[in-house]
């Protein structure tokens, strides 16, 4: 069980609004993940659900209980912290028993315990090092086990992989999706990767000053924007967001049209661009150009395109995906 | 070459620094263990002569001799154990956000820079005298007898002194450790359910542990040498109730007029402190490698 409800929480510190009202409600069992750019009010957001700040206004419930006023500890949920806050002078395996020590378990039940956490997250061989022996994605993993250990009903992770290299964060996002595979239990998630977002959640919900943009899964986000912002800020790389004649000639203030959606030619299109910069990555292809009388462009093409910095090419987008935003950046829906 | 003529040069750059810093301390060590070997009293000044081990054998057999030791050790303990438990407690207050903290920092602090001779007397004759002192007016105040610190007893309040001292030190030493504590860390022991107590026990000391050995070492060095204090307010007595090795030694060679006997005694006290300082670096001194 894990199902977590916020009704009009509100959070200011001293005169900053930080988060004016959110209502919000995550499902037992989901992945939850909390996405905006820095400054947005994910982390407090997140910080007001695990107890380590006090609300200003509003509820939060878990399994349909009033924690709003109870101690970290009395909420079930167990954190991941950015940093990982592991205890530097003990041992791994103290480390992940610390929890159930504070519980009082007995011992033996302890030992059993982290030593199947262990075998989960293939610390066994580790028990025994200290935190600072440690690899940065071993001493997340031992962040995790403490975590799991504990059963919560449910796990937040505050940037868990921001201080992981490129490539470990790919594994570690797969072990986090895996582990939530298996144990069913409700997660939440602060990032400000989208990628992060789009290839964990079940439920994205994007924030922007403290505002939920819009929640929904992220195929949904992905191909219905419901305003500029998270048009902007789902998708790799960027939606074009083009204004002026086009998007007047389209019934929009705006259109976007997404790096993926636009057709490229070396011989015939619907507009000509030169190349200011070409990214070739092998299985894409992501070019930057300047477009006469519509301003720069992405544009991604599939595998390699030989272009290089100068050449002309011709673009046609797909009319068929196209997004329209009227004046106050709202999407139009056809 | 470059290299090779860079470190001859740095190297005799250092050389004035080093030499003197050499002499500085070789000199007075070497001195003192000539006079221990020699028999002089500034009473008969014209016979002095090689004196062979009797200085040591004197100094050892006199019979304040393992009192003052003793007396050194309890001093130094007591005082430790005030000023890193108290120090913890007040560097724990400190750390709390209060108005005014600033103010309250520094006056925590100012018993420091109080110089012994001065704090010592303002203790013996405005608190603890048994006539006029603060304490007294108490004990006083309560119906109870005043208590005359200084003849009841000597040697604790000689540490309480000492201790008033020295709280300032551990409590400043403390507290910067105290606040370089990960707030990510606490605050994960927090949801994992440890309480202020748990949180105190299994994070907060252990956090600590390098910055009170830190404390140990550096105070253990200055309490062994403590006079100033004893001199101006029980002059080692009743008795020998309050003497230390170093006061012993000053008694001697100042109130005995015996160089010789002083030196052995001053030599005696290095070894000690050496063993002293041998056995804390094992003891206490590995927290420090972590």
């Amino acid at each position: 069980m894990g199902s977590i409800t916020l009704s009009k929480v509100s959070k200011t510190f001293g005169e900053a609004k930080v988060i004016p009202s959110i209502d919000l409600e995550i499902n037992d069992g989901e992945f939850v993940v909390f996405v905006g750019p820095s400054g947005c009010g994910k982390s407090t957001l997140l910080r007001l659900i695990a107890g380590l700040e006090d609300v200003t206004g509003g509820q939060i419930k878990i399994d349909g209980r009033d924690v709003t006023d109870a101690a970290p500890a009395e909420r079930g949920l167990a954190m991941v912290f950015q940093s990982y806050a592991l205890y530097p002078h003990m041992s791994v395996r103290k480390n992940i028993a610390f929890p159930l020590k504070m519980a009082k378990m007995e011992q033996s039940a302890i030992d059993k315990k982290v030593a199947d956490a262990a075998h989960i997250l293939n610390l066994t061989d580790y028990l025994e090092r200290r935190p600072g022996q440690l690899s940065g994605g071993q001493r997340q993993r031992v962040a995790i086990g403490r975590a799991i250990v504990r059963e919560p009903s449910a796990f937040l992770f505050d940037e868990p992989l921001s201080n992981l290299d490129a490539a470990l964060r790919g594994t570690m996002r797969l072990e986090i999706s895996d582990l939530h595979n298996q144990l069913k239990t409700t997660m939440v998630y602060v990032t400000h990767d989208q990628i992060e977002a789009m290839t964990m959640a079940d439920k994205i919900v994007v924030l922007n000053r403290g505002n939920i943009e819009q929640v929904g899964s992220p195929l949904e986000l992905y191909k219905s924007p419901r305003n500029l912002f998270v048009a902007g800020f789902i998708g790799s790389p960027k939606m074009n967001l083009l204004e002026g004649d086009y998007a007047k000639a389209k019934n929009g203030k705006t259109v976007g049209v997404r790096p993926e959606h636009i057709g490229l030619s070396k011989d015939s299109g619907l507009w000509k661009g030169r190349v200011s910069v070409a990214e070739h990555l092998g299985a894409d292809t992501f070019l930057h150009l300047d477009v006469d009388g519509i301003g720069p462009i992405t544009a991604r093409a599939g595998g390699e395109f030989g272009a290089s910095y100068g050449d002309t090419v011709y673009l046609t987008p797909d009319e068929t995906k196209l997004h329209r935003f009227d004046d106050k950046g709202l999407a139009i829906r056809a | 070459m470059a290299t090779q003529n860079t470190k001859t040069l740095a190297r005799l750059m250092m050389a004035p620094s080093v030499i003197v810093l050499l002499v500085w301390m070789a000199v007075p060590l070497a001195m003192t263990l000539y006079y221990s070997f020699q028999n002089y009293n500034l009473l008969t000044p014209q016979n002095v002569s090689f004196a062979g081990f009797f200085n040591y054998q004197y100094f050892y057999t006199d019979p304040a001799f393992f009192q003052s030791i003793w007396n050194t050790m309890l001093l130094v303990l007591g005082v430790l154990g005030i000023t890193v438990i108290g120090g913890v407690a007040i560097a724990l207050l400190l750390d709390q956000p209060i108005f005014g903290q600033g103010i309250v920092r520094i006056l925590v602090i100012s018993p420091f820079f109080v110089m012994p001779p001065v704090a010592a007397l303002i203790w013996k004759n405005m608190i603890m005298h048994p006539g006029y002192g603060v304490l007294a007016d108490l004990a006083r105040f309560f119906g109870v007898q005043p208590i005359d610190w200084f003849a009841q007893y000597p040697l604790f309040a000689v540490i309480i002194i000492v201790a008033w001292q020295w709280l300032p030190f551990a409590t400043l030493i403390l507290l910067t450790a105290l606040q370089s504590l990960d707030s990510e860390q606490r605050e994960a022991a927090e949801m994992d359910g440890a309480n202020f107590f748990n949180r105190f026990i299994y994070l907060t000391l252990p956090h600590l542990s390098r910055a009170i050995t830190v404390v140990i070492l550096i105070q253990t060095i200055f309490l062994l040498g403590i006079y100033a204090e004893i001199l101006v307010t029980t002059n080692g007595g009743p008795g020998y109730a309050s003497t230390n090795l170093t006061f012993l030694i000053y008694r001697t060679a100042r109130l005995g007029y015996d160089v010789g006997g002083g030196a052995a005694g001053g030599i005696i006290a290095v070894v000690l402190a050496n063993i002293v300082a041998f056995f804390l670096m094992r003891a206490v001194g590995k927290n420090l490698d972590k």
